[in-house]
């Protein structure tokens, strides 16, 4: 056997929406950790070897999939990032991403995530008709967006939201930062008035901007920035609105 | 029991392309064992190929010119008419994304950028830094939110619905409330991705099970050259995460423990961007003969982006970096990346025509699960990503065809028989077994990367068919801990393996039986590639006992005849 090989513990969240009756609980394994082994790979040793009803996501197991988010240690990040040796202590608790339900153990009902996400069209929105080759861009302007391109929707941000946690209404950091991939888009078409749709509590000013997205994300995407500058375009939109200078965009 | 129209299980490229094309005639149900997001169409990094002629190097690059390399890189196994379509198509497909969103990375004169790869004349890597397969995923599932598309996640397929003729539909599991469906659907379009979670070192994601490409075959449909396994030169050691072959279209070295650049002596025009089966040889040919370094993880040798320079690293390789930093604490800008050869790309599959279709009427496949075939018996780089989009996209309209021509009604007894047979299946995996199914899946896998790797022989392959002939009688005692159905990974596990089992076994015999090298299929045994016998697929089916068969079709040849491959 290695001579670094430890003994670790591992406290996890359990619990079973459809066992409503049972209260969640910490279920305790111990684990022989390797160097470079990951959190991840511990939790799939933990259900093959040892509790084969231990329910979690996980697909890429190289941080570009968004499965596996979960808070690890108090700490939000992706399971399979995270090397399970990379805390001071050799008890590691694991526990599902907050503001969400949870449907078993460390995996969260996803679908108030995808709602906010949809509700900010999602997508390039055209009027002009699409040229026969691309439309045109400079790298200056494809770089502008390209911290907002590599949101791999993990759900982190959502998770750490401290706005989110008082009101489920908040579009959340990471369908905002969404919405300004878009915006920052030099192809897209979508009219300025598209901002009002996030012009109240429940889109950009429900921020708290305490910045605790930017802290969580695994992919360094700063969603607080895309919520200072859409305030900004909004406010610029209403100033020129309210000196008429707004065209009919409907 | 549900109805549509279509059902389409796979949420990755193909899949969601499949679904746009359709959704707005026809009722589509798109079914995931993972969110959309989630598939391994996202991992890719390094690009999409398409002869766009916007590198001032690839003026004079054409369609046909992608067609003569594809049809040369995959060692003359493609079939050349449904090549031709697909570099065809190739522009229009970059054009399309494009227009839907995707953020490609750009040339000064803001036209899409595009890059070296390996095989190719030209540079016509279409890319986005390195995350084009994010980059494409996204705007596909960002095009399917907007057509408002019906998405079923985490509803994994088990079984499909047939009366030997035509398709009726498929049997589903939904993961979340624990209930077995049967879904009614008049065609059903398998994009379910590789098999490469058959071998131990492997890049793909766990869910790349190949379980899609069983469920069919068990139904009687055809699988296509199984033994054709690309081998990635380039995966980080230890996890075997993929290093992009952009690495070395970008100018990167491969590097032995002598400091040499030894692809001088396999391949000395091309270099380091000779196609993947000769590179992936070229590595392990190093590491037999004891030019490799030695880590605790495993012998490697060196992928050195240092010359690059940060700027170019940080601009063209972000992921790349990023994910050294994360999984091997290495930044390639200061020290070279540690690298072998693994598994990486099915050029196998479910037997398609450039139409998609299949043996069975009303079933189609497409993607990695499908084999057209486009990619022979070796796959370029830059043309995976193509092959899901086009032949998605082709699909769609061959399945419009279909549904126009055909109209009746899926068999609804039928699908509840399916229903409980599928529910006795799972009966008897929950029943009191002793194997484990992780024990199973392991030494499949091991076997697999040990006996069926980038170098085979006839001993080694026996010894492979008969340990998966072991595993599956093992597998008859499976014991999965709980029978509920709800969020039971390991009762999906469980029975993902026993089609896991079907396609390697397939997949052993049909290397065993193929007494030659071609492309990615190397024997030791027969190291000369002999068009006279072996100029033609492997076809797989399994009779009515499980028991597989092989016979052969031809390759379907137009304008080029097979010359020695050199690069």
């Amino acid at each position: 056997m290695n001579s670094t090989t430890e003994y670790f513990t591992f406290r996890i969240l359990r619990y079973d929406a459809m066992e409503p009756a049972k209260e969640p609980y910490f279920a305790s394994y111990r684990v022989r950790v390797i160097p470079g082994l990951t959190v991840l790979m511990v939790l799939l040793r933990i259900r093959d070897e040892i509790d084969g009803t231990l329910a979690f996501r996980s697909s890429c197991r190289s941080a570009v999939c968004g499965s596996c988010a979960m808070v690890i240690n108090g700490k939000l990040d992706l399971a399979c990032r995270t090397q399970a040796a990379a805390f001071g202590s050799k008890t590691i608790i694991l526990e599902p991403l907050p503001n969400m339900e949870v449907i078993k153990d460390l995996v969260v009902d996803m679908t108030p995530f995808w709602n906010m996400y949809a509700k900010v069209r999602p997508y390039l929105v055209r009027t002009s008709p699409d040229p026969d080759k691309e439309i045109p861009q400079t790298d200056e302007e494809r770089k502008r967006i390209d911290q907002y391109v590599n949101c791999i929707l993990c759900a982190s941000c959502y998770g750490a939201c401290p706005v989110l946690a008082r009101n489920p209404d908040y579009a959340g950091p990471a369908a905002l930062a969404k919405l300004e991939r878009f915006m920052l888009d030099s192809r897209d078409e979508r009219p300025k008035s598209f901002l009002e749709t996030v012009n109240d509590e429940k889109g950009v000013w429900g921020c708290d901007t305490v910045l605790r997205c930017i802290t969580a994300c695994p992919k360094d995407v700063r969603p607080t920035d895309s919520i200072v500058d859409l305030r900004k375009q909004i406010v610029k939109y209403r100033t020129r609105k309210l000196f008429g200078k707004v065209k009919n965009e409907a | 029991m549900l109805y549509h129209d279509v059902l389409i299980v796979g949420g990755g490229l193909a899949g969601l392309r499949t679904a746009v094309g359709l959704c707005d005639q026809y009722d589509v149900g798109l079914f995931s064992k993972v969110h959309p997001i989630r598939s391994h169409s996202i991992a890719a990094q390094g690009g999409i190929n398409a002869a766009l002629g916007n590198n001032p190097d690839s003026k004079d690059d054409t369609p046909e010119k992608h067609t003569f390399d594809t049809v040369k890189g995959s060692d003359y196994l493609a079939d050349q008419d449904a090549v031709e379509i697909m570099c065809r198509e190739a522009p229009a497909i970059v054009y399309e994304m494009e227009h839907w969103g995707c953020p490609f990375s750009r040339f000064p004169d803001r036209t899409i950028a595009q890059r070296p790869f390996g095989g190719a004349g030209y540079p016509r890597t279409c890319f986005s830094t390195d995350l084009t397969g994010h980059v494409l995923l996204n705007t596909l599932f960002e095009r399917s939110v907007y057509k408002g598309i019906r998405v079923y996640s985490e509803f994994v397929v088990l079984a499909l619905v047939t009366d030997g003729d035509r398709c009726h539909g498929a049997i589903v599991l939904d993961q979340i409330r624990g209930e077995i469906i049967a879904v009614a659907a008049r065609a059903v379009v398998f994009s379910t991705g590789g098999y490469g979670r058959i071998y131990y070192y492997s890049t793909n994601a766990l869910t790349n099970t190949g379980s899609g490409i069983g469920i069919p075959l068990k139904a009687g449909v055809p699988i296509k050259d199984m033994e054709f396994v690309q081998f990635h030169p380039t995966s980080l050691i230890g996890t075997n995460i993929l290093m992009t072959e952009g690495c070395r279209g970008e100018g990167g070295y491969l590097v032995n423990n002598k400091g040499e650049r030894f692809m001088e002596r396999y391949a000395p025009k091309a270099m380091e961007l000779a196609p993947r089966d000769i590179v992936s040889r070229s590595i392990q040919t190093e590491i037999e003969e004891g030019r490799a370094f030695d880590h605790e993880l495993g012998k490697y040798v060196q992928l050195d982006l240092r010359h690059l320079g940060k700027d170019k690293i940080m601009e063209r390789l972000p992921g790349i970096r990023h994910i050294c930093l994360d999984f091997i604490g290495i930044d390639p800008i200061y020290e070279p990346i540690p690298i072998m050869p693994s598994q990486h790309y099915s050029m196998g599959g479910i037997d398609t025509n450039e139409h998609a279709e299949t043996a069975l009427k009303g079933f189609y496949a497409s993607g990695e699960c499908a084999c057209v075939s486009v990619h022979g018996a070796n796959r370029l780089g830059g043309n995976s990503l193509l092959d899901t989009i086009v032949f998605g996209k082709l699909g769609a309209v061959a399945v419009d065809r279909y549904l126009q021509a055909h109209s009746a009604p899926p068999d609804e007894k039928l699908l509840m028989s399916k229903k409980k047979e599928v529910r006795n299946r799972i009966e008897n995996v929950t029943a009191n077994g002793t194997e484990k199914p992780f024990r199973i899946l392991e030494e499949l896998r091991l076997t697999m990367s040990r006996c069926a790797g980038i170098f085979r022989t006839k001993d080694e392959l026996t010894l492979a068919l008969q340990k998966i002939l072991e595993l599956k009688d093992r597998y008859k005692n499976i014991a999965v801990s709980s029978s509920k159905l709800h969020m039971n990974y390991e009762l999906i596990g469980a029975l993902e393996l026993e089609n896991m089992l079907d396609v390697a076994h397939v997949t052993v015999l049909g290397a065993l039986l193929r007494e030659e090298s071609r492309g990615a299929h190397s024997r030791r045994d027969f190291p000369e590639r002999r068009d006279a016998d072996w100029l033609k697929h492997t076809v797989a089916t399994l009779n009515q006992d499980g028991e597989p068969s092989i016979s052969y079709k031809d390759v379907v040849i137009t304008k080029y005849q097979p010359m020695e491959r050199k690069y």
